[in-house]
């Protein structure tokens, strides 16, 4: 996978075959931003299970939160890490460990050697992008912040979800 | 990150931005003329007001026309994201305010559209912001500028308003970035169509929409387009971006819209506070004019060409300053950045002077005496009575206006009735 350029089809594969997402570095204060992709994939149908071990039992948007994702009940199909590229390695194997589909890491996160592993056990790996971001340009939301998609079709946007 | 398409520019120039309409189907871009948007709830509405998702608000922060136009000038310049604004020089205020502080200072190319040097070097102080203007050829000069602590931004023309003159955008993006700036270019004169300046290393790009994008004198428009490749948090430079806003509760937008952070401020902050925003019509205008941009550019281009041609032989013709002449010093930089073409708008003297100069404007029969340039017709203007009256005669020479130059913008006529109507009315100069 070159993780410098992804194209659109596999960005849209994941999100597609994604149900369930642990965000491991999830906040509770509102204007923090995992808060808001939390609650923006929330909205599109995503299940998100929060991980914090600073939060852990609290909850963040309705959802419990967990001290690490070995702790979460349910399986996991993507882990959306929101934590610096250092410590996205240990919690990439961790991911690889309880089964996940695909490992995303957040904007400016990024750890080659991690997704080299994980991709070695047969995950999808994403890194240095927003998943919120990635699904409004995809679905033609973006645009209406005036971003440049890099979607161009002839066909009839779906209507917001 | 800058954006690279698999589309060609005349395919994005067309389909940009622009997929049907969601509601109804309409193939065309649908002006959307209202002033707001229904929420769905109160939570809906709180998301919003939150950035914590997409969606429209009230008109002077997006409108989906508008936005249509946006992501089409985005597209076309290869940036990540794009802010419309009323005009030109409202882009040009937008983009300073996201990056300047009071007693902060910016440095510009001495060669710039007339309105630009004074809405720089005077309304520009009363927010605090000084402009310093450096010959942009001088890289040593232009090194030195930089240096000092309060510098934000480089700011230079690509194909300069009004003498022909082209900025050598490689080496000024490296004399910028190694300063902890970026490299901001109006690329008004030369469009996407000829020049993308993020190829070169800029970092925003500028746009007059109301010239060539739109293409018809007809829509006033601007833009500020963002590549997405400045790393705003290199230093602590750019407070607006890398510190928590108090308008949005400590929100810090270069953490929660990484490379989007720039073009988010625009409308957040930008459009939201200062107000200069684009006319849902002026967009539809300006997004119908941008379909065509590449054949009228060329075309543009090569009547400009056939015109200067005659002009230099011409016996009352005392210069030409088109870049497209060879011997001209800036054609190497016309090969390098604007494909070997020069644009539709330069500048001559007559014999005779100022005199002779507004005689000859005055015998035209079918160019417009008009101060604007980029249209579908030939337009003709004295610079030094007109656009650029507010400088010093010194700032007029030096931004190639002086009082014997004439500027033309070579519209998409015949190419011979333009010829003959500068011949009839140099005859009576
Ligand atoms: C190169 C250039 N930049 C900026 C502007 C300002 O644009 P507007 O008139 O749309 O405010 C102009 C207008 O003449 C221009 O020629």
């Amino acid at each position: 996978m070159d993780h410098d350029a992804y194209s659109n089809s596999y960005i849209r594969d994941v999100l597609n075959s994604t149900k369930t997402v642990a965000m491991v570095g999830a906040s509770p204060k509102w204007n923090r931003p995992s808060y808001f992709v939390m609650k923006y994939l929330q909205a599109k149908g995503y299940r998100v299970i929060p991980v914090n071990p600073g939060a852990a039992g609290q909850e963040i948007l309705g959802e419990t939160v967990y001290g690490d994702l070995k702790s979460v009940p349910e399986p996991i199909d993507m882990v959306d890490i929101f934590r610096n590229s250092e410590a996205a390695g240990p919690i990439a194997d961790e991911a690889v460990e309880v089964g996940a589909k695909t490992v995303w890491m957040q904007l400016t996160v990024r750890n080659d050697a991690a997704a080299a592993r994980a991709e070695a056990a047969g995950l999808n790996v994403v890194m240095d992008r927003c998943p919120k971001i990635e699904f409004a340009r995809l679905n033609g939301e973006i645009g209406w912040s005036g971003v440049n998609s890099g979607v161009i079709s002839s066909k009839r946007r779906r209507a917001r979800a | 990150m800058t954006q690279e398409s698999p589309y060609g520019f005349e395919t994005l120039a067309i389909h940009a931005g622009a997929a049907p309409d969601p509601a109804t189907g309409a193939r065309a871009t649908p002006i959307y003329q209202t002033t707001a948007y229904v929420f769905d709830d109160a939570d809906h509405a709180a998301s919003l007001f939150n950035l914590q998702d997409y969606g429209y608000i009230y008109s002077r922060l997006g409108n989906p026309t508008v936005s249509v136009l946006e992501e089409r000038v985005a597209a076309l310049e290869g940036g990540r994201g794009a802010t419309a604004t009323a005009s030109g020089h409202a882009a040009q205020m937008l983009a300073m305010f996201t990056l300047m502080e009071p007693g902060a200072s910016f440095v510009a190319a001495n060669k710039l559209y007339g309105g630009s040097v004074t809405q720089f070097m005077r309304t520009f102080q009363k927010f605090g912001w000084d402009c310093e203007m450096v010959d942009v050829d001088d890289f040593a000069a232009v090194e030195e500028a930089l240096k000092k602590s309060t510098v934000k931004a480089l700011f230079c023309e690509s194909l300069a308003n009004p003498g022909g003159v082209i900025s050598d955008l490689e080496p000024l993006a490296e004399l910028a970035h190694a300063a902890g700036v970026p490299l901001i270019v109006d690329n008004t004169m030369a469009s996407p169509a000829l020049c993308r300046p993020f190829e070169w290393g800029a970092d925003i790009v500028i746009h007059s929409t109301t010239k060539f994008i739109s293409g018809h004198g007809n829509a006033m428009g601007g833009m500020v387009v963002d590549s997405g490749n400045f790393n705003w948090a290199q230093n602590d430079k750019f407070p607006s971006l890398t510190q928590p806003e108090p308008a949005y509760h400590g929100l810090n937008f270069f953490e929660t819209f990484g490379d989007l952070a720039m073009t988010v401020h625009g409308h957040a902050v930008g459009l939201r506070d200062l107000g200069p925003t684009m006319a849902p019509m002026n967009a539809f205008l300006a997004i119908t004019g941008s379909e065509t941009l590449p054949l009228r550019m060329e075309r543009h281009c090569q009547n400009a060409a056939e015109i200067a041609h005659f002009l230099n032989t011409h016996p009352k013709v005392a210069w030409v300053s088109y870049a497209g002449l060879e011997g001209n010093k800036y054609k190497p930089l016309a090969d390098k950045y604007l494909g070997g073409k020069a644009g539709s708008v330069f500048t001559f003297g007559v014999k005779g002077g100022y005199e002779a100069g507004l005689q000859l404007v005055e015998s035209c029969e079918l160019f417009s005496h008009l101060a604007n340039l980029g249209d579908t017709r030939s337009l003709i203007l004295h610079p030094a009575s007109t656009t650029h009256r507010q400088l010093t005669e010194e700032q007029q020479i030096s931004a190639g206006a002086g009082p014997d130059v004439l500027r033309i913008s070579i519209g998409l006529e015949t190419a011979k009735d333009l010829i003959a109507d500068l011949e009839q009315a140099m005859a009576g100069a």
